[in-house]
């Protein structure tokens, strides 16, 4: 009796030690973020307007706005979802409603996306600069950078579409087999529909992870800052002004935080879509079954 | 539109339905095809640009010239590789615990509510863009290290900049994992009288180990090819760094660097790094993969 009180005082301080310490890591990751938060917003919300955010930039960027970097990049944006959105989720409907999860193909094909997933974005720079603006011969073009950013943005489109279609009912699948409606039409007027959320949750954090990007974009799209005037022109993307104002233009810091507001702002927004979109999802889910 | 003859299939069905299915099926098999042969591609015109130099220069020279500069014909990647390699453990040194605590944090600690805003300023955390990260550390961060040693941008900015951006990979696959924990052998361990800290640490953390290992790796992946943050706020000074406050380059940011201007073996030079970033990164997604799976064995 008398060695087990101790023992226990021993285990109670050293719980509350515990429970000190993961509720002050807790407190920390919290006030880092309103750190930085904060620092953004404080730093931008006197410098953003409705004139900066249509305006040209103008020497360097110093001063004017940011209106041909917002169409460079929705220009960039576009034409990575073209490409990648069709390739994407025609792989994840093979992945999930063709191919058996054991087959050799199927393997293959998920072992190289989950490589695809991990690879550096400075290497997709590389790759892209070599294949699409030297071999293919597009320059530095919003083409390249678009099509580089497709080739980032296969996984993870792929992986949510997969997600997606695996969680829709099997009883959709013999239901309609019993009513004799061909696997094409099945697909597509049924099984896509039905991972519907699923597959826009996927296209929102795709969207969200292009629009961050930088590293792959420097030596394909650019840094080219006025309007673009075809698809073959050079235009630098909202992520890689904020990273030359502050990089190569002494002065450009209030811009540059303008500029990362902006951004931040628009991927909180996309955020909380997406967010919508997968809890309304996991809730019809949850209905269906 | 389901009910047109074109989409009902049944024995008596024209041959037109089940060369509409065929079809369909050789397009999607096209498309995966064309996904899949993205990461040879990349593979291949790494080494294809590459080979120059492997040709001209010796594996060794990359270790044992006498410094980086590739217009003079001099092309030591090792002080580059010793950056990235330091800047990635010194944050994965700091990231993993805190990483997993915030996980202890969402899954045992916090109330459920309180748990659920935690999860999401995590997660948001992970969607700031890393050319913010940058821009913040460079403006916030290297200010306030530069007051404490001089000159700020230094080794020890790219290590927090990281902790910060690889946090919220190891916190939620770590919360993943302890998700997967079984509910009995919580409530066993608890019913045997165990302090909250013994049944993780003797309980809930054993049986999630692999995959908290497993998003270390990822993390250490991210870390190891993390570009901008890191050229935004270490110094990109070449030179093995002494301590925490010199200046380093990473491979990364070097490439990010000197890709603009570079020609014939020094171009080819830059991506010999590429590829051994790839190579690092993809065996350490490799082995993540692995474990995961050994883990449902």
């Amino acid at each position: 009796m008398s060695e087990t009180v101790p023992g226990k005082l021993i285990h109670f301080r050293r719980d509350r030690l515990v429970e000190w310490t993961v509720y002050s890591v807790a407190f920390l990751v919290c006030a880092t973020f309103v750190w930085i938060a904060g620092d953004l917003v404080r730093g931008g919300i006197a410098h953003l307007s409705w004139d900066f955010l249509v305006d040209s930039p103008r020497d360097a960027g110093r001063a004017g706005g940011i209106g041909s970097v917002l169409v460079s990049t929705v220009l960039i944006l576009a034409v990575a979802l073209m490409v990648a959105l069709p390739l994407g989720w025609a792989t994840a409907a093979l992945l999930a409603e063709y191919v058996p999860a054991d087959s050799s193909f199927g393997l293959a094909v998920r072992y190289s996306i989950q490589v695809l997933a991990g690879v550096p974005s400075i290497v997709f720079g590389l790759f892209g600069n070599a294949f699409f603006s030297i071999y293919l011969g597009m320059g530095f073009s919003i083409l390249s950078g678009g099509l580089t950013l497709a080739c980032m943005l296969l996984p993870i489109l792929i992986s949510t579409a997969d997600a997606g279609l695996r969680a829709v009912p099997d009883a959709y699948r013999l239901s309609a087999a019993a009513l004799g409606i061909s696997r094409t039409a099945t697909l597509l007027h049924l099984l896509l529909p039905a991972a519907a959320p699923a597959l826009a949750a996927g296209l929102l954090l795709g969207v969200g992870r292009a629009i961050a990007e930088t590293a792959a974009l420097l030596f394909t799209s650019g840094y080219v800052d006025r309007m673009p005037d075809s698809l073959l022109d050079s235009g630098r993307t909202l992520a890689v002004h904020i990273f030359d104002l502050s990089m190569n233009v002494s002065g450009g810091d209030v811009p540059a935080h303008a500029s990362a507001l902006v951004l931040i702002i628009a991927l909180l927004l996309i955020n909380v879509v997406a967010m919508r979109l997968a809890a309304g999802w996991q809730r019809r889910k949850m209905v269906s079954e | 539109m389901i009910w047109s003859k074109r989409n009902i299939s049944s024995p008596s069905a024209s041959a037109e339905t089940v060369s509409m299915d065929t079809l369909m099926h050789y397009l999607l098999r096209t498309a995966a095809g064309l996904s899949a042969t993205v990461v040879l591609l990349i593979l291949l015109f790494l080494a294809f640009e590459s080979w120059p130099a492997l040709r001209h220069i010796s594996l060794a020279r990359f270790f044992t010239d006498p410094s980086w500069h590739p217009v003079e014909g001099m092309y030591n990647l090792a002080p580059m590789l010793s950056g990235t390699l330091s800047a990635a453990s010194g944050a994965l040194l700091l990231a993993t615990p805190l990483g997993v605590a915030s996980a202890l944090f969402i899954a045992y600690y916090a109330s459920p509510r309180t748990a659920g805003i935690y999860r999401r300023l995590v997660e948001l955390l992970a969607g700031i863009p890393s050319v913010v990260f940058g821009f913040w550390g460079l403006t916030t961060l290297v200010p306030l290290i530069n007051q404490l040693h001089p000159p700020g941008a230094s080794l020890l900015a790219g290590i927090l900049i990281l902790t910060l951006m690889i946090l919220p990979t190891i916190a939620l696959t770590a919360h993943a994992a302890l998700l997967g924990v079984p509910g009995e052998y919580l409530r066993g361990a608890a019913a045997l009288g165990i302090s909250r800290w013994g049944i993780i640490r003797g309980v809930a953390l054993p049986s999630a180990k692999t995959g908290i290992v497993a998003g270390v790796m990822l993390a250490a992946g991210r870390a190891i090819g993390e570009t901008m943050a890191v050229l935004m706020v270490t110094g990109n000074v070449v030179q093995h760094a002494g301590s925490l406050f010199d200046p380093v380059r990473t491979l990364a940011a070097n490439i990010a660097l000197e890709m603009a201007y570079a020609m014939d073996n020094h171009r080819a030079a830059l991506f010999v790094s590429g590829l051994t970033l790839m190579l690092l990164v993809m065996a350490l997604s490799g082995m993540a993969g692995w474990l995961g799976r050994s883990r449902h064995v």
